[in-house]
């Protein structure tokens, strides 16, 4: 029973994605990504540390894509096909896990304040506040330069930040749906407060709770390669913005065509690709957008 | 004695002063009776019966010489004690337009599982032939219980949610306008149902609305509010054939009767008092035809002139007077 349920709700899904040609690109894009991600180690041709030599046993320096090198290779010889499966790997953890926790942030500041309303709603709202007039990269900046450069403090930064539009977003939903009659005879019936927030509220907010899931993981994409892309993150950590950042540094970003193509290329597919899954949800949310 | 109130209170504390949603309320009901409570639109009812069910604001103040049910007191139960043994158990609610009362994105049956599970150890099966079983008696198909409310027509909802505020065979429901915004075959054949529900379930049944006729019809008691206040109650038959007070009299007036089809329709002129105003007196002083200079002086009593049968007016001796003249429409005029 249970499991005829999870599978209908998930069958419900696929519909409203697939139903948008768009968000059938989007979720095919994803998907891959996912894939690769998953079986990086496996998949990968070479180490992406090892610096190779090609068939005459030079150092594979700056190689364009040929039949050995289907991507080309860096300025140290090393093998751009294996370094953006296991970068692939990284960013979409890094998406994934950020974007998820400022969701679960920015809806529960969202629904509590809507809720409870009142001074808590005050407090919680004007802190919202503050944090829009934080901005991104100087607050990364502030982090690495106390704590030393890391993956998660680009995941803490951006979990910081990215929640605060869920949060705003969700509360002014929750607010109208709060009002209902149904939400009034629900407290009759004796439901408590949690009950109320998670199992009546929130129901009625998902799909745009879908909609800024998708919006925030893009935006940390965006965000994390923005920051690796500048050197804040771990540069042994492989990802497409600290590729990036190994071109830059490499001085050669006007020759090497092909190691500035693919990461870009990745990133703006990735990205995209959540924008159309959140715009397939987002007429799920706001129905007016079909007419369109 | 089911449900006993005695001088209850309810009061917002707003910007402009202190608004008196209800003020001074006595009633009592008993047990398998159905009291109705009559009013015209912003008099509190809903107030009232928001203020016994806790659903009002945390802004307002509550005070009461007696709220109690079954001689358990209420006003100082915690609000968990109040949700574990009084709420649903022994008093449940059909909300105002019990057409929006349903959660769009949860099956009908879940809603009503939802009220079983949170009060009582049934087990889910058992709760679910419960719930199909509460559908049957209320004239609802069992496999309708797998529906969403958006699938109901209007009266199926309304259904739904009487069938919802039987599941746990409570002692006293409240009916907060169970008819509004049905047709009348409809509404006849839901009046209908909730007199054989009563009949059955041996639950008394606290009747409000703003619609005459269906008190009439369903009520053993009725009380007529007006701003805030109980102006007359007594026993149905009691009240229509004899009432005393100026109010009821002009509402008598203003309803179209069977045994007199020509007889002219009175309204009462004027509105209601702003509830935020400070009267000493009477509350219906300013649009009532037979007011003297004492009215507005202090609060009247709730004076027994019957057994059971209470007026909250200073002038019932007059009251043969006011019969006579109440049936004349200039009565009514020359008070404005």
């Amino acid at each position: 029973m249970r499991l005829y349920r999870i599978k209908e709700a998930f069958v419900t899904q696929v519909k409203i994605i697939t139903r948008h040609r768009f968000g059938t690109f989007g979720a095919v894009v994803l998907l891959f990504f996912a894939l690769v991600g998953l079986l990086a180690p496996y998949i990968a041709p070479h180490d992406p540390w090892d610096t190779l030599r090609g068939a005459d046993g030079k150092l594979a320096m700056l190689k364009p894509p040929c039949w050995e090198f289907p991507l080309g290779t860096t300025m140290m010889g090393r093998d751009i096909l294996s370094q953006m499966i296991l970068a692939t790997r990284t960013t979409v953890i890094i998406g994934l896990v950020s974007g998820l926790i400022s969701i679960l942030i920015g809806a529960n500041i969202g629904l509590l304040s809507a809720y409870y309303g009142g001074k808590l709603d005050e407090i919680m709202m004007r802190f919202t506040d503050i944090v829009y007039g934080m901005p991104f990269l100087p607050f990364l900046i502030v982090l690495i330069s106390l704590f030393g450069r890391s993956m998660w403090y680009v995941i803490i930064a951006i979990c910081c930040i990215v929640w605060r539009t869920s949060a705003r977003v969700v509360r002014s939903q929750a607010l109208s749906i709060r009002q209902r009659q149904y939400i009034m005879a629900a407290k009759a019936r004796g439901c408590s407060d949690a009950r109320i927030i998670y199992g009546h509220i929130m129901p009625n907010v998902l799909p745009l709770l879908l909609l800024y899931t998708a919006f925030n993981i893009a935006w940390s994409v965006l965000a994390e390669a923005g920051a690796s892309f500048l050197g804040f993150s771990d540069p042994n950590n492989l990802t497409w913005g600290g590729m990036l950042y190994n071109l830059w540094i490499s001085g050669k970003i006007r020759v090497a065509w092909w190691w500035f193509a693919w990461p870009s290329i990745c990133i703006i597919l990735m990205v995209s690709a959540l924008v159309f899954i959140s715009r397939a949800y987002e007429e799920v949310a706001n129905p007016r957008l079909k007419q369109r | 004695m089911l449900l006993q109130i005695e001088n209850l209170k309810t009061h917002y504390r707003i910007s402009d002063g202190l608004v008196k949603a209800v003020d001074g309320v006595s009633l009592s009901i008993k047990e398998n009776e159905v009291f109705g409570l009559a009013g015209e639109s912003g008099c509190g009812k809903s107030t009232l019966i928001r203020t016994i069910m806790r659903l009002i604001p945390e802004t307002a103040m509550v005070s009461a010489d007696e709220l109690s049910y079954r001689e358990q007191k209420l006003l100082t139960l915690s609000d968990k004690d109040y949700r574990d043994k009084v709420l649903w158990k022994e008093i449940s609610l059909v909300p105002q337009s019990a057409m929006n009362s349903l959660n769009p994105v949860y099956r009908v049956g879940d809603q009503i599982l939802e009220a079983i599970q949170a009060h009582s150890d049934m087990g889910k099966r058992e709760a679910r032939d419960k719930v199909e079983k509460l559908f049957k008696g209320v004239g609802l198909q069992p496999a309708l219980t797998r529906n969403y409310a958006h699938e109901f027509s209007g009266g199926m909802r309304q259904r739904a949610m009487i069938a919802m505020s039987l599941a746990l065979d409570p002692g006293l429901i409240i009916m907060d306008e169970p008819t509004t915004g049905l047709d009348v075959l409809v509404q006849e054949r839901i009046l209908r149902e909730l007199k054989e529900i009563r009949q059955k379930s041996k639950a008394s049944i606290f009747l409000i609305t703003h619609d005459i006729s269906v008190i009439a019809e369903m009520s053993d008691r009725i009380g007529i509010m007006y701003a805030g206040r109980i102006m007359e109650q007594a026993d149905a038959m009691e009240l229509f054939n004899e009432p005393y007070h100026p109010y009821t009299l002009g509402l008598k007036n203003a309803f179209p009767s069977i045994q007199a089809l020509d007889r002219e329709l009175i309204s009462i002129p004027g509105s209601p008092p702003n509830l935020i105003e400070d009267i000493p007196g009477c509350m219906f002083a300013f649009r009532c035809p037979f007011v003297i200079p004492e009215c507005n002086e202090k609060r009247p009593p709730d004076l027994e002139i019957k057994p059971n049968h209470f007026v909250h007016c200073i002038r019932t001796d007059h009251v043969e007077e006011f019969r006579k003249r109440s049936g004349d429409k200039k009565t009514w005029q020359s008070s404005m």
